[in-house]
């Protein structure tokens, strides 16, 4: 029969992160050939097939099908994907790569409290700069849905793929959309989150794909590792 | 309905030969305004949510550019390049395709990539005979190309305007009410905000700073906004102004002290969004609406009447045409006069033609003055569509 491939982030905290929680499950992943090779496999688990991708590709992967299931970071696939709730389903939270995708002003902006405020600062910024207020995030599909529901039009996106906290700052941007785990560098940048700020309370979770084949034989492979990792703790809500 | 279809394209072609001699006839200098804009004057304009469903792209250079997603920000680049003073008077005309992004399940009636043929209006201040004949001429046109059975739908920002003054609310209640009647939520939010606690923005703040605030001085509340950062160690990062922060919490400051909008003045701002029917009955609405109160009917009214007699004398049988105060209110660059023209085979998204007035785009667009301008265009794929189905 042909196998259940799982995409796991190929580097960095996450991918420690889905190792050791396969571990304490009991289950050890480890890779195939060359160490650093981009395929892997599971003990006990002969069906499946483990392929080493960039976190932010998984969310591709599991839309586009070529994957069964993956391992990533909620923001990223809500940020890659439009529709994500009918192109995936989100089969279990992992209780790992927390972070909260939040709208954040220079803290002096003691006159914007939340997003509507920001409407209001809108309109006098446009007719002193001859511009609207620009929102530095690589977020930009998150960004613009969260604010469209908010009713909130008066920005110009710049990309930002990297120290999006220096942005304001720096002058490149107004204020910021970007993901933060305690705060501590929003702040350290002068930085403080709208009450209603909070966008996305993201975490890794399991991601199944609609688009893959699924055989029954799949099926069952998948309610294996799904019930193998519900075993273990439920993941602390931060 | 893809343009790009041999046999659509003949007829387009076709549609278009008897369209645009209706234009250049009147007056119309015909151009063909570049495809390919710069993205800022849309985005700036009209906001990120079009960016959405404009095509924009950087170029090797990193210059961010987009496929035009109008024709009319294009033709009033153009105008610009053309004239050192961008208020010398022009009437323009174009023929050509548009590109907006559309969602998998939009229907055929709103292809990305469209054709527009439309007109432009620049630096005429005859207002409401400029108005008139831009309607005038895109019906016509419409007619030429054998479309019969057609409304058109009217709405009317200044009127707005002429509401709140009418009203008499302190200036910076009617410019907050002005800049949130695109989105009707926040408008919705605001009016009852003015109604019940007018103060309200200023609970979010502390009160020791509150209290220290002067209202309606914008100096004085720069300076008292300064030594509370100071004392708090906060320092202002970025490109926003103390001065900016100052003039929004000057007017919260006086929020704090005002009285609330009288429960008759909000009645009859909601009664004005709520009209809705034909023209002529409608201006008699507003008119007695307004009569009423405290700043009379004013010069909007006036002009209202004086279009619509404008619009009878050009031809226009004005039972063909529908007035309601809240049409236009999600397109942010008209600025007074908007318009559709519709037809019964389409829903009333899929306007066959549109257009009205938008005197602040010529500045957005780069000129150094306002400058009056008046357009609208056919949605060409439609019009071909409508006429192939009742010739069948």
């Amino acid at each position: 029969m042909s196998k259940l491939t799982l995409a796991i982030p190929s580097k960095g905290r996450l991918m420690e992160q889905s190792t050791e929680m396969f571990g304490k499950a009991g289950l050890v992943v480890s890779k195939v050939g060359h160490q650093r090779g981009y395929r892997g496999e599971i003990s006990g688990l002969p069906d499946v097939d483990v392929a080493y991708v960039s976190s932010s590709e998984i969310a591709a992967a599991l839309k586009t099908g070529s994957v069964h299931l993956g391992i990533t970071g909620e923001d990223l696939v809500r940020e890659t994907i439009a529709d994500a709730d009918t192109r995936l389903k989100f089969l279990k939270p992992l209780g790992f790569g927390f972070a909260d995708v939040v709208v954040a002003v220079p803290a002096w902006w003691i006159d914007v409290v939340t997003v509507a405020d920001l409407e209001a600062a809108a309109i006098p910024f446009r007719r002193v700069h001859g511009r609207w207020p620009r929102v530095a995030t690589k977020y930009m599909n998150i960004t613009r849905r969260f604010f469209a529901s908010k009713g909130f039009g008066d920005y110009r996106i710049v990309e930002s793929l990297g120290a999006t906290e220096g942005t304001c700052s720096a002058g490149t941007a107004e204020l910021i959309v970007d993901i933060t785990t305690t705060g501590e560098t929003l702040r350290a940048n002068g930085l403080k989150i709208l009450g209603d700020g909070v966008i996305l309370k993201s975490q890794a979770n399991m991601i199944a794909s609609n688009a893959a084949l699924w055989t029954p034989q799949l099926e069952a492979v998948r309610d294996q590792i799904v019930r193998r990792l519900s075993g273990l703790n439920p993941p602390d809500d931060k | 309905m893809p343009a790009e279809i041999t046999q659509q394209f003949a007829a387009l072609e076709a549609q278009a030969q008897v369209l645009m001699p209706v234009f250049t006839k009147a007056g119309h200098d015909f151009v063909a305004p570049a495809v390919i804009q710069p993205a800022d004057v849309f985005l700036d304009v009209v906001g990120e949510n079009l960016r959405a469903r404009t095509y924009v792209f950087n170029d090797p250079d990193g210059s961010e550019l987009c496929l035009r997603p109008d024709l009319t920000v294009p033709t009033c680049r153009l105008h610009i390049a053309r004239n050192a003073n961008a208020a010398t008077p022009a009437k323009y005309c174009y023929n050509g395709p548009a590109f907006r992004y559309q969602p998998q399940d939009a229907g055929r009636e709103h292809p990305r990539e469209f054709r527009q043929a439309g007109i432009e209006r620049f630096g005429d201040t005859s207002r409401e005979a400029a108005e008139a004949d831009t309607i005038a001429l895109i019906v016509k046109a419409l007619e030429t190309a054998g479309l019969k059975n057609w409304s058109l739908q009217i709405g009317d920002l200044g009127l707005f305007r002429s509401v709140l003054n009418a009203v008499q609310i302190p200036s910076r209640w009617q410019k907050r009410l002005s800049d949130a009647f695109w989105r009707p939520d926040a408008f919705r939010a605001e009016l009852q905000r003015l109604t019940t606690s007018p103060g309200a923005a200023a609970k979010a703040l502390p009160a020791d700073f509150t209290a220290a605030l002067t209202p309606g001085d914008k100096f004085a509340t720069a300076l008292t906004i300064q030594s509370y950062l100071d004392l708090n160690h906060i320092e202002v990062i970025g490109t926003r102004t103390v001065e900016e922060m100052a003039e929004r919490l000057a007017d919260v400051a006086g929020d704090l002290a005002a009285k609330p909008l009288e429960a008759a003045s909000a009645a009859l701002i909601e009664s004005y969004v709520k009209v809705k029917g034909p023209a002529l009955k409608a201006g008699e609405a507003i008119a007695k609406l307004l009569s009423g109160s405290k700043g009379g009917t004013g010069a909007a009214l006036d002009a209202y009447d004086r279009r619509l007699a404008l619009l009878a004398n050009a031809g226009i049988a004005l039972d063909r045409v529908t007035f309601s105060a809240e049409f236009g209110r999600n397109l942010e660059y008209y600025t007074g006069l908007v318009f559709e023209v519709r037809v019964p085979e389409l829903a009333a998204a899929s306007a066959i033609a549109g257009g009205g007035r938008y005197d602040g785009l010529m500045r957005a667009a780069g000129a150094a003055v306002d400058v009056p301008a008046v357009g609208g265009a056919i949605h060409t794929e439609r019009l071909l569509s409508v006429l192939t189905r009742r010739a069948t």
